[in-house]
């Protein structure tokens, strides 16, 4: 967004429909779709895991004779939503810990080159003025009517967008890593300050499933708003970087 | 009724799902998956080679420690141990080692012991807060005069499932750790059988199924290759769960 190569002629309005903009850099679209499968393996080998023991507890301890705030009889999570879809606890865990690398790796590395290139300080921070609250009630009412912005607007993040990414990829991915890592005896043995953050152990699997569903529930908006801004201009963009600008709205 | 966008999402689920089922089952890809256990140990071994577990205080015990596994080994071998209160059951310390050992439960008991008060956390996802009172498996070993070609302990023990007598293994870093005890007791009482009397392993820093119960034996080897089916414990060979249980 910031490195915008218009390559296209900027000038006339008529044209505006035609204007095609490089939106999306490369590590990001690399990071996007990686990712995108990533988050699919381990919710839904996750939810496998989750069928060996279906029930949720906070503090340090919790079993069987224990007080769970969430329960299930039997194995409660269908097949279609498991990986692998028939009941193996080994092949789950073989799956979910083999790609919690590449979700901890491309974080990382996302961060690292985000930072450097400025894509979160230009592109992902709110600015002051975003955070009013004026401008962000003007922001949901303007999605609530399914009006999206449009002409250069459409090129940078509106407030709506910059919290919901940046709730993702700076709360939301580093709990599960972290929440995660806490369910290991080995690292709490080598990090002993994961189950004090936490309150223990069970907490920390609670939180690990609460915020599996806040992304869940990331995912669904997000699609939804791809579906709703145009899905073939967004997906494009996604995959090449090329993203065709909407015309401006005010220029009628 | 199953719209058409509802039939169209299932059938492209489940074509989804019948790749991952099948690269699941794919030995190529399952080792691919595996890799990440030695990636796993290797950091973790990084991070912190020797670390303490957690310890917690009597406040945080669990009201009722769960049994996991066999709560009550079915030979009338073990019968008998039970009915005399093991007064005859002895630890044999054997493989790869200078002396091998054979010794009486009481003089275990009379040794110099540990308590410890942890957490045992279930592959499945529960945890149970146990205190264990019992001997550092390192005095054990250094008893016995370890080889220096020993690169596993192995544990054999009285329960059985089927015909399969349980049998886990560690590496010496665990071995060797401070927190990795025989107990012969927990909550300050002799440990019950559904907990793995009269001598069970506890390996801290690893999950549930590695801490063998009703152990009779420890075998110092070389290569895991000659014990069951190979993977180094019996769910490792009968269920494909990973050795390295520290995640």
């Amino acid at each position: 967004m910031d490195a915008i190569a218009t390559g296209t002629d900027s000038a006339g309005k008529a044209n505006a429909s035609r204007r095609i903009a490089y939106r999306h850099r490369l590590p990001t679209r690399i990071w996007h779709w990686v990712n995108a499968i990533t988050l699919f393996v381990m919710l839904m080998s996750g939810l496998m895991i989750f069928n060996a023991h279906p029930h949720l507890y906070w503090g340090q301890y919790g079993a069987n004779f224990d007080h769970p705030w969430l329960s299930f009889k039997g194995r409660p999570i269908p097949g279609w939503a498991t990986i692998p879809s028939y009941y193996s606890l080994a092949g789950a865990r073989r799956w979910h810990l083999a790609f919690a690398w590449l979700l901890v790796i491309g974080l990382v590395a996302f961060l690292i080159t985000s930072l450097m290139n400025r894509h979160v300080q230009r592109d992902l921070a709110p600015t002051p003025s975003e955070l009013h609250p004026g401008h962000i009630w003007h922001d949901v009412k303007e999605h609530a009517r399914l009006r999206f912005p449009t002409g250069d607007a459409a090129l940078r993040f509106n407030i709506l967008q910059k919290l919901s990414y940046v709730g993702v990829i700076f709360v939301l991915l580093p709990l599960m890593i972290l929440t995660g890592l806490t369910m290991s005896p080995a690292m709490d043995a080598a990090w002993p300050w994961l189950p004090v953050v936490f309150d223990g152990r069970q907490s920390a699997r609670s939180i690990h499933f609460i915020v599996a569903a806040l992304l869940v529930l990331f995912i669904f908006v997000h699609l939804a708003m791809v579906v709703l801004a145009g899905p073939i201009n967004e997906i494009r963009s996604m995959i090449t970087g090329r993203y065709r600008i909407p015309p401006d709205r005010s220029a009628g | 009724m199953i719209s058409r966008r509802n039939f169209v999402v299932a059938g492209g689920s489940s074509l989804l799902l019948g790749g991952c089922d099948k690269l699941d089952q794919s030995p190529a890809f399952k080792g691919l998956l595996r890799s990440a256990d030695s990636l796993a140990k290797g950091s973790q071994r990084l991070l912190g080679r020797n670390a303490l577990a957690p310890q917690y205080t009597d406040a945080d015990l669990s009201p009722i420690f769960r049994s996991n596994g066999t709560a009550m080994p079915d030979t009338t071998e073990y019968a008998q141990h039970l009915a005399n209160n093991f007064a005859d059951w002895r630890l044999t310390v054997d493989g790869l080692v200078a002396h091998p050992l054979s010794i009486p439960l009481a003089t275990i008991r009379s040794l110099p012991y540990r308590t410890q008060i942890t957490r045992h956390d279930c592959v499945e996802g529960w945890s149970a807060i146990g205190k264990w009172h019992g001997v550092q498996l390192s005095r054990f070993l250094d008893a016995a005069g370890l080889s220096t070609r020993a690169k596993y302990i192995v544990f054999h023990c009285a329960d059985r499932f089927g015909s399969t007598p349980y049998y886990e293994s560690i590496d010496l870093v665990d071995a060797f750790h401070p927190q990795t005890i025989l107990a012969w007791g927990m909550n300050n009482h002799l440990l019950p059988v559904a907990n793995g009397a009269p001598l069970r392993l506890r390996v801290e820093r690893q999950l549930g199924y590695k801490q063998a119960k009703f152990v009779q034996r420890i075998e110092a080897v070389d290569s895991l290759a000659g014990i069951g089916g190979g993977k180094g414990g019996y769910w490792e060979d009968a269920s494909d769960y990973a050795w390295y249980a520290g995640i």
